[in-house]
């Protein structure tokens, strides 16, 4: 957004949005991965992601958030739908439907015992994709003059 | 996925990893990579001459999509291996050829390869499939990567005419063409193009067989550039030469041909087929030929040259149908025209090759193609002049080359129609080799001219943009193999007959091959004082005539106005209908999103009202529902209010906060109905949502210091009311009107034991509809970037205001 010609006091809001920025940022993520037995899952961790970089946006500005996290929003929804494509794509590979998902348990160092199934990749593309959409919507109309 | 699947999928697959060898080698040509492939893919396919050869086919298939019969099945038999041999070898000598001829440090190497690769599969894929809908998929990728060829050097605006022409005239054979496959697969229950052959019966006395054949045709001669759709190959020629040497001449125009040659032992029992294919054909060779006469440029004279020579095939195929129906002597004399027909398609691929590449080298050294500028090149440039003699020889039908041989058999096919007694062709069909003598004579013509105008006569070097010299030798390499291959063939044909031609021609006919017919290919220079001896002797004296005289008769090239020629016919019909196009748009288009919002709603709520109508649905009842809790009554009245209050409310922000509470009202309302997925999607939502209305809002004008309330629009308030009824009218259906058993059930009890997951709306979403979560976010995306490019050209336009102005004009003409 853009810098207002009157200087606004915002401290309050400038010091809180930082703490509570990680606090979503991490909420979304256990979202995102407890989406499979639990609500939550990709597009819902994804808009909490987004609207923690709102966050950022409302209290900083587009520049300040440009400089904090450099990342390319189309790139990350290009990158989203590629990786949801190629989860979907690997099954025919292996001579089985497009989009068939495979799974099974595995045990991990530090985790223990835990089940992997190819559809956190496929959510993670979708959760890209929203990410991406999110901030590039927002990010053109609010650097558009 | 057999190796035969790879083969053909083999340039797409390598075509991915082309830009990153372009941007990590700059100090190799690209094209060194490239050559690999077709290479490799040659020597793959030359192993199948021993199996075509002795009658046999391959067969390979991989399921696509069998519930609608549709699979990827290869078939490899003569007639497909010729194409496949014709497509590796002459994209080797084209790549080879292109190394030279595109400059590595200048041109963007890693699109055009890229589309060179992409073609070759589809090509490939054209005429190896089995399968008519993998084979339309296929086609429409050859005309899709042919676009995309043709308009390489984007910045000059014929090239992005000429793509645009050949794609809109091909896509819209390929369409047809489509229609057709349909037509078919409808008789017969098979896309199968053998099966097709097999029921050729069952075809013949459907009510659409003809419908069914006028649309494939439709397809092959846009394709093959029959008239009167050849209008597109000349643009055609703005796309690098290497490409209008490989496409536009030896391998994509031919896919018409195959698909003719193909769907032969489908129609051919049908006068109709004979008689359009050859008359079209004929027709096309003739207009083709005299039209090549008076082009000035090179490549312009080679285009058509070539959509003559297409049609001579053409009408080859077409009279080549006569021989199901012939049955004089042992010896049947209209298999010849298929051999011919056949035999010609190698020889023009050899002798068009070599004269494109050679023109390429006469633009590449002296930087001009115009015949006018051009000449006395011979002493300069004398190996590039040696290919161009013996090419254009070869095109004009003279010996001792191979163009010399299959001329000659077409024009015997062609004076054979005399001895048949069926489908009128004694009669009418005299005008076939009339036709064929009066186009011979122009080819001749404008054969002669080709290397006269550019390596003899006068020199005119100053005119010339670049000081000419003879060409690098790697540039010289793929015409001189063709040229030799030119001369080879002339000298040994019969090295063909048995391994190739005799394959193929077998495989056009089918039916004859089972009722024990000897396909006898048997090519010789001298079979007497036969009559097409005396046609070539005649072609040649009269040829040479108007050639010397050419100054009195170019004049009738000027009598037809350009607004009745085929090419303004075409302008015509696009500035035509990009005008009725606007004017019909500019009807609704209002450009206020309120009017669209009206149109939406309007055509909304009238649909379903009307279907609740028609189908007599309006009914329910309010049994069985569960009691509505006091803190439902407050929440359901907190959002009518809020929602009625916006209404009221004078300035935005209030609005948008407003329409805040509704969103979260509703989300609190998923969230006593258990649904915490929607709640929690519904949450986020509205908050950026908001977020972004505030920022829209943001920057849209204050119209008015003072802001008004909205004024109350009757029209408005009627669609609102409208909106709203009718969707409370579908809820209270929705709950009374259950035909079918609610799926949940199945999710409920499937969501462990098939996707391991316990959440069923997270599951459904990844797994059991993930493809309507892929589509979705591919939406999504389209949207954004939608977005993103709208707003960012809008800037661009305002610092640039004439750039945008242009381009209105442009896409208004």
């Amino acid at each position: 957004m853009k810098q207002n010609s009157k200087r606004v006091n915002d401290v309050i809001l400038q010091t809180a949005a930082i703490i509570i920025f990680f606090i979503i940022v991490i909420f979304s993520i256990d979202l995102f991965f407890a989406g499979h037995y639990s609500p939550g899952g990709g597009f819902i961790g994804g808009l909490m992601t987004s609207a923690a970089l709102v966050l950022l946006l409302l209290a900083f500005d587009s520049k300040t958030l440009a400089n904090v996290l450099p990342i390319d929003y189309r790139l990350m929804t290009a990158s989203g739908l590629l990786i949801a494509l190629a989860t979907g794509l690997h099954s025919v590979f292996l001579g089985r439907p497009f989009l068939t998902h495979a799974y099974g348990k595995f045990d991990l160092p530090l985790l223990g015992e835990q089940t992997l199934h190819t559809a956190i990749a496929f959510d993670l593309g979708v959760y890209l994709v929203v990410i991406g959409i999110t901030l590039t919507i927002i990010q053109t109309i609010g650097e558009s003059e | 996925m057999s190796l035969l699947h790879l083969a053909i999928l083999l340039p797409l697959l390598a075509a991915p990893f082309i830009p990153f060898l372009f941007r990590g080698m700059k100090q190799i040509h690209t094209g060194w990579f490239v050559l690999i492939v077709p290479v490799v893919l040659v020597t793959y396919f030359a192993g199948f001459i021993p199996i075509t050869s002795a009658g046999d086919v391959v067969t390979e298939t991989i399921a696509w999509m069998p519930s609608l019969g549709i699979n990827f099945t290869a078939y490899v038999d003569g007639l497909s291996l010729l194409f496949a041999l014709l497509i590796t070898g002459i994209g080797a000598l084209v790549v080879l050829y292109s190394i030279y001829y595109l400059n590595k440090d200048k041109e963007s190497l890693g699109h055009f390869y890229v589309y060179l690769l992409m073609f070759m599969s589809a090509m490939l894929g054209v005429v190896l499939s089995d399968n008519m809908i993998v084979m339309y998929m296929f086609w429409e990728l050859t005309s899709i990567s042919s676009f995309l060829l043709i308009g390489y050097w984007y910045e000059k605006e014929r090239s992005r005419y000429g793509a645009q022409k050949s794609m809109l005239l091909t896509v819209f054979g390929g369409l047809s063409m489509l229609g057709g496959i349909v037509l078919l697969e409808s008789m017969i229950g098979s896309y199968s193009i053998r099966d097709m052959v097999t029921n050729s019966g069952v075809i013949a006395e459907s009510p659409f067989f003809l419908v069914a054949m006028v649309l494939i045709l439709l397809g092959a001669f846009t394709k093959s550039a029959q008239f009167p759709f050849h209008i597109w190959l000349p643009d055609a020629m703005e796309a690098p030469t290497p490409v209008s040497a490989y496409l536009h001449s030896a391998t994509m125009v031919k896919a018409g041909l195959y698909l003719v040659a193909r769907m032969s032992p489908v129609f051919q029992e049908s006068s109709v087929w004979l008689w359009t294919i050859a008359g079209v054909g004929m027709f096309t060779m003739f207009w083709g030929s005299f039209n090549a006469v008076k082009q000035t440029d090179l490549k312009g004279i080679l285009a058509f040259s070539t959509v003559s020579q297409l049609g001579l095939i053409m009408s080859l195929l077409g009279l080549g149908a006569a021989a199901l129906h012939y049955d004089g002597m042992d010896d049947n004399i209209f298999m010849v025209a298929t051999i011919a027909a056949i035999f010609h398609l190698i020889n023009h691929a050899t002798f068009k090759g070599s004269l494109f590449m050679m023109a390429g080298i006469v633009d590449h050294e002296t930087g001009t193609r115009d015949i006018r500028k051009l000449g006395g090149l011979m002493t300069v440039m004398p190996i590039t002049f040696t290919i161009a003699v013996i090419g254009s020889l070869s095109m004009a039908g003279l010996p001792p080359f191979n163009g010399f041989l299959s001329k000659e058999m077409f024009l015997k096919a062609t004076t054979k129609v005399f001895s048949a007694d069926f489908f009128a062709l004694d009669t009418i069909g005299i005008l076939l080799p009339v036709i064929a003598f009066v186009g011979s004579v122009f080819t001749f013509i404008y054969s002669i001219m080709l290397f006269t105008r550019t390596f003899m006569g006068k020199a005119k070097f100053d005119q010339l943009p670049k000081k000419p010299h003879e060409a690098p030798i790697g540039m010289l390499i793929s015409p001189a193999i063709l040229a030799l291959l030119v001369v080879g063939l002339g000298f040994f044909p019969n090295v063909l007959s048995n391994s190739l031609i005799k394959p193929a021609v077998e495989s056009i006919y089918p039916t004859l091959v089972a009722q024990g017919q000897e396909v006898d290919v048997h090519i010789y220079f001298w079979h007497g004082l036969t009559p097409e001896l005396f046609m070539t002797i005649g072609v040649v004296l009269l040829g040479s005539l108007l050639f010397w005289q050419m100054g009195k008769w170019m004049g009738i090239y000027n009598r037809i106005p350009h607004r009745l020629t085929l090419n303004g016919m075409y302008d015509g019909t696009l500035v035509w209908s990009n005008k009725a196009a606007y004017r019909f748009k500019d009807n609704y288009m209002t450009g206020f999103i309120r009017s669209y919002l009206i149109y939406i709603f309007v055509f909304l709520s009238g649909m379903m009202l009307f279907s609740i109508w028609w189908f007599d649905m309006y009914r329910f009842s309010f049994e069985n529902l569960a009691e509505i809790a006091p803190y439902e009554y407050v929440l359901g009245a907190v959002v009518m209010l809020a929602a009625l209050a916006i209404l009221f409310m004078r300035s935005r922000l209030p609005s948008i906060i407003l329409l805040g509470v509704v969103g979260y009202g509703v989300a609190l309302f998923f969230v006593f109905f258990g649904a915490p997925d929607l709640a929690l999607t519904q949450l986020v939502i509205e908050t950026v949502s908001v977020a972004l209305f505030l920022l829209v809002f943001y920057h849209m004008p204050d119209i008015s210091k003072k802001e008004v309330r909205m004024r109350f629009k009757v029209g408005n308030a009627i669609v609102a009311i409208l909106v709203g009824t009718t969707v409370m009218l579908l809820s209270f259906m929705a709950l009374t009107n259950k035909s079918l058993t609610s799926i949940s059930e199945y999710y409920k009890e499937n969501v462990y034991e098939l996707a391991a997951g316990k959440n069923m709306v997270n599951v459904v979403l990844v797994d059991f509809r993930g493809f309507d979560t892929l589509f979705e976010i591919v939406v999504l995306g389209i949207a954004a970037f939608g977005i993103y490019t709208m707003i960012k050209f809008r800037t661009t336009r305002r610092t640039k205001g004439e750039g945008a102005h242009e381009a209105k004009q442009q896409t208004r003409q």
